[in-house]
């Protein structure tokens, strides 16, 4: 590949140097730079009119969406909605709102994320430089685990979750988000460190550097922005896993999905459209905000030009 | 090989049990009951335990119509990690008895007197080999029609009886620029419509021979193609934008004046009343034309769960509390539903409610106390929905009617 | 080019050796059982008269003869075709178009990115409900363009049996793309502006230049995307089940809706069972020889 040829050349390439991001190729009249910033101002607009559907909506009160209309503006604004989808909106027997399951949930995904990210960098570091033989075999099975539909697990995970005595536990919840996370951040992160220079880990070798250390001291301090990619993905997958959170969770850490779900499918009571949007904003807020935070840094990282040629 | 796996599951379950994964004297339930009312209704049993004691674990799972639950259902008994007590539908509760999972109530029915006030239509559910499996909660029946009444006044419809008068005022309904009927695209919401039909179409024996019985015959009778045929003819006074929408859409459609029917099972009422809309003065329900006698119904019961060899004393008094004449008059108020019980006053019932409570106490005695196609409560879940595929099909045209009564033959025998 | 770092011969420090192993050893073994295990589970199963739980009672290939008998399975395999592969090529049009484009010192870049990016974030749970009214034409697009004065204008897609699985790419596009635009730009960002300067010297066109020169280096972005893509399309559940609950009939029925129906919602676990492996086996047909095309190209 010819970005890696020139990588190894220089240590300074796998350290911020804060190099320009952006390549700039088209080179702009006037009229080009107007008809690109059109096309992203429309595609802006296809992107966000679904989240304007919801925001209206969830700020008018249920008799506006009844009467049809649910395309307009609100014309009485409110935001009783938005307190009752946290606090006091029927989710099951107690009128909790979503507000308690937002633990539940946290409980879940930090942990799940943060070990799928660690064990993903360290199949991607091993896979790319302490390669061995069958190494691909190891990789194309891990790869392909990404494809198995997840309805198809559920009832032989069920049985094996009972017999290790996980079943109905967070650390259950955990260990099967670990389980089906593997194959992705060994994919993102084998991806990136095969353009790391292999060079400087043979080097650091010869200097005495161990297997630990050479991850801890060369790997890692250059793999922020792949860390970020891969806990955008995990995060978003895990949070907004609704199959698995039902169905291996108990009465006490039922996640955040689950309750939203609960407020939404109620099959045979009156629909409060406006809450249900509310609650799903609100549900997808941790998310929003990993992506609003962790996306600054990911294009940082991308600037800092650690896998530049 | 079936017997092993169900032997291991419940010993997991025992396990499971003694170690503790369910706090003692706590009762664990799984239900797909959370909007508002239901939910707000379903409280009150849980007082009612505190009361006594018992700990209430609520474990909510919503989503098509009790089918997420179902799911999450499968893998808890899988892990050998069963709920309390299960919120199930029809012949789900006959299929888990089946496996061996339901414990046995006899010792809190026999007591209690379930036998007498339970209607039997409804007892062959609750039971499975003669022993009381579950406590029913409710009674939805589902062939009603319910109306824009000033928009019939306006168009000088009187309530249809048979169904040549429907035709007629839905006609004339279209005519006047209206939609006829308000419905969703969705399988069990045509299916619904279907029950009704064939019910009205062939009356309670060719019911039950072709959705209970599964006879060939019956169900590639021409009574059945006439059935398809009347489909075809709702079909017609349906708007184009039907498909997928929502039942409680459908609804508002007839609250806010746009169409005149729906044809719904009694869960619809709650949208009416919720709109600040009054029974026989805004809104008339009444029975779909020809379906005067009888009732097709579904009913939400709680199934027990075996937690060990004998019934826990939590889901004993879990049981006696749903089957309390008390709390089944103030749940089912609220639900839209009426009671499983027959011996409940329903005083304070609005005029739809009191209707349907009469009527069907007389439909139980007169034998015409019908489970439900559409709803599960007359075949298992493969050939429910086995026969939603033909009937929904049919409905948006991808057959005509001669060819669904092949293809209703075909898809119940494959589904057996 | 040498990507190894040869091991150091010593015999003795068999630890240091075996370490990377010892590593990647329980990832390899919790995928082996609960991937691969699971797999050959399911094989065994769709063997089976499994209906409500599992059970085994042998049933020989009934399964799979009554699976073809079923015309929504034609019609989800149908679908999944039809689905899988605009909604892969559209993605990667999208996202590299608006990843070259986002490329060109934009101004507000991080807020658009932002933007393009963020649906990802929300589960279908509700955005169905928001997509779904969208696309209803007696309350969506068609009736508000219709209320600017446009009458003629018609956008009726969802509720047409022919045309209802373009909209649910349409969705899936709109959740998808942002995140392929963010990969291709992470690529973008990584290529050497130097060849590009010395390329744009030498006087080649802008478009040349793309096709050249710097697509081709975004290979491994496109193989991550298709990746990524490739495994939601086929995992496509929510999405259908929000947006038109694989109506209108069978119209919109995927193979991901079939099987969870049948396992699930019909309990008819064997039928269900055979559906999964016959996805299994296709998912592996396509991708098992680019992934082993893919990986031998590292070498």
């Amino acid at each position: 590949m010819a970005s890696d040829v020139r990588a190894g050349a220089s240590a300074a390439a796998i350290r911020p140097v804060g190099a320009p991001g952006s390549s700039q190729v088209i080179r702009t009249g006037g009229t080009a730079r107007v008809a690109i910033y059109l096309i992203l101002g429309l595609f802006c607009l296809y992107y966000l009119l679904p989240l304007y559907v919801m925001v209206v909506n969830s700020l008018k009160p249920l008799s506006e969406i009844q009467a049809g209309g649910m395309m307009s503006l609100p014309r009485d604004w409110t935001v009783e909605p938005w307190g009752k989808a946290w606090s006091t909106a029927q989710i099951g027997v107690a009128a909790t709102g979503l507000r308690p399951f937002f633990l539940n949930s946290i409980l879940m995904v930090v942990p799940a994320v943060a070990l799928s990210t660690v064990l993903g960098a360290m199949n991607g570091y091993v896979l790319t430089k302490w390669r061995f033989r069958g190494d691909t075999w190891v990789f194309g099975m891990l790869l392909f685990a990404c494809f198995i539909p997840f309805q198809m697990v559920l009832i032989p995970m069920a049985r094996l979750l009972g017999l290790m005595g996980l079943a109905g536990t967070v650390p259950g919840l955990i260990f099967v988000h670990l389980v089906y996370g593997i194959g992705f951040s060994t994919l993102y992160f084998k991806n990136y460190y095969q353009q790391f220079p292999t060079e400087l880990v043979r080097a650091a070798q010869i200097d005495g550097a161990g297997f630990f250390t050479i991850f801890r001291r060369i790997m890692l301090p250059s793999s922020g922005p792949i860390a970020v990619v891969c806990i955008i993905w995990q995060f978003t997958n895990i949070w907004n896993d609704f199959l698995f959170g039902a169905s291996f969770s108990d009465f006490d850490s039922q996640p955040m999905t689950v309750a939203l779900n609960n407020l939404v499918q109620s099959s045979t009571g009156v629909k409060e459209y406006n809450v249900h949007f509310a609650g799903a904003i609100m549900a997808a807020l941790p998310t929003l905000l990993v992506y609003v935070v962790a996306g600054r840094y990911f294009v940082r990282g991308l600037m800092a030009g650690s896998v530049k040629g | 090989m079936r017997k092993v796996f169900v032997q291991t599951t419940a010993a997991l379950a025992l396990i499971a049990a003694t170690s503790g994964v369910a706090a003692a004297a706590d009762v664990e339930v799984l239900h797909w009951w959370t909007s508002g009312g239901e939910a707000g209704a379903l409280n009150v049993l849980k007082q009612d335990l505190e009361k006594q004691g018992i700990g209430w674990q609520d474990m909510p799972v919503a989503g098509g119509g009790g089918t997420q639950a179902m799911t999450v259902l499968r893998a808890r008994v899988t892990a050998g990690n069963p709920p309390s007590a299960v919120q199930l539908l029809g012949f789900d509760i006959t299929d888990w008895a089946k496996e061996g999972t339901l414990a046995n109530l006899d010792d809190v029915a026999g007591p209690g007197g379930w036998d007498a006030v339970v209607p039997a239509a409804l007892q062959k559910f609750s039971k499975y080999d003669g022993h009381w499996v579950a406590a029913p909660v409710n009674i939805h029946s589902t062939n009603w029609v319910w109306a824009n009444k000033k928009m019939l006044d306006e168009l000088g419809i009187a309530a249809p009886t048979t169904w040549d008068e429907l035709v007629a005022a839905m006609q004339k309904v279209k005519d006047a620029g209206k939609v006829a009927v308000a419905h969703g695209g969705q399988p069990w919401q045509d299916a619904t419509i279907f029950d009704a039909v064939a019910m009205s179409t062939g009356g309670p024996d060719f019911y039950r021979k072709a959705f209970i019985d599964l006879d060939p015959e019956a169900l590639g009778s021409d009574t059945m193609k006439q059935a398809f045929d009347r489909m075809t003819v709702i079909r017609g006074f349906v708007d184009d934008n039907f498909s997928g929408r929502d039942w409680n859409l459908a609804s508002a459609m007839v609250i806010n004046g746009e169409a005149a029917f729906q044809f719904m099972g009694d869960w619809a009422k709650g949208e009416f009343l919720n709109a600040g809309k009054v029974p026989e003065q805004d809104f008339l329900c009444f029975r779909f034309p020809g379906t005067e006698k009888e009732v097709t119904f579904n009913t939400d019961q709680f199934a027990i769960f075996k937690q060990g060899d004998a019934v826990k004393p939590e889901q004993a008094a879990l049981a006696t509390a749903i089957m309390s004449p008390e709390f089944q008059q103030a749940f089912n108020k609220v639900k839209g539903s009426v009671p499983a019980r027959t011996d409940v006053s329903v005083a304070d019932y609005d005029a739809c409610g009191q209707k349907a409570y009469e009527e069907l106490k007389a439909a139980a005695s007169s034998d015409n106390l019908i489970g439900s196609m559409a709803h599960g409560h007359a075949n298992p879940a493969s050939i429910k929905n086995a026969m939603y595929d033909v009937v929904t099909a049919q409905f948006n045209g991808e057959y005509d009617a001669a060819t669904a009564v092949q293809e209703l033959v075909s898809a119940v025998d494959l589904a057996r | 080019m040498p990507q190894t770092v040869p091991r150091r011969v010593s015999g003795t420090d068999w630890l240091r050796d075996a370490l990377p192993k010892l590593v990647l050893s329980p990832s390899l073994a919790v995928v082996l059982v609960f991937v691969y295990g699971f797999i050959l589970f399911t094989f065994v199963l769709s063997f089976t008269d499994s209906r409500i739980l599992p059970s085994f009672g042998w049933v020989g290939l009934e399964n799979y003869q009554k699976l073809f008998g079923l015309r929504a399975w034609g019609i989800a395999i149908d679908n999944l075709l039809i689905f899988g592969s605009l909604y892969i090529v559209i993605c990667c049009v999208v996202g590299l178009g608006l990843a070259i484009f986002l490329d060109q010192k934009i101004r507000a870049e991080g807020f658009i990115r932002t933007i393009y990016l963020y649906p990802m974030a929300l589960s279908f749970i509700v955005t169905g409900t928001a997509w779904k009214w969208f696309l209803d034409p007696g309350i969506g697009l068609q009736a508000v363009v219709r209320s600017w004065g446009w009458e003629g204008f018609a956008f009726e897609w969802i509720k047409d049996p022919k045309m209802a699985i373009y909209t649910i790419v349409i969705a899936a596009v709109w959740q998808t793309s942002g995140f392929v635009m963010a990969m291709f730009l992470a690529g973008l960002r990584g290529i050497d502006t130097e060849v590009m300067k010395a390329a744009q010297i030498d006087g080649a066109s802008t478009f040349a230049l793309y096709r050249r020169i710097i697509i081709p280096q975004l290979r491994p972005a496109f193989m991550s995307a298709f990746v990524v893509l490739a495994h939601m399309a086929i995992k496509s559940y929510d999405l259908v089940i929000a947006l038109t609950g694989g109506g209108p009939g069978t119209a919109t029925e995927v193979p991901a809706t079939f099987m969870y129906s049948y396992t699930f919602t019909r309990n008819q676990m064997g039928i269900g069972a055979a559906s999964a492996v016959i996805m299994l086996m296709s998912i592996a047909a396509i991708m098992v020889p680019f992934i082993y095309s893919e990986l031998r190209e590292r070498k």
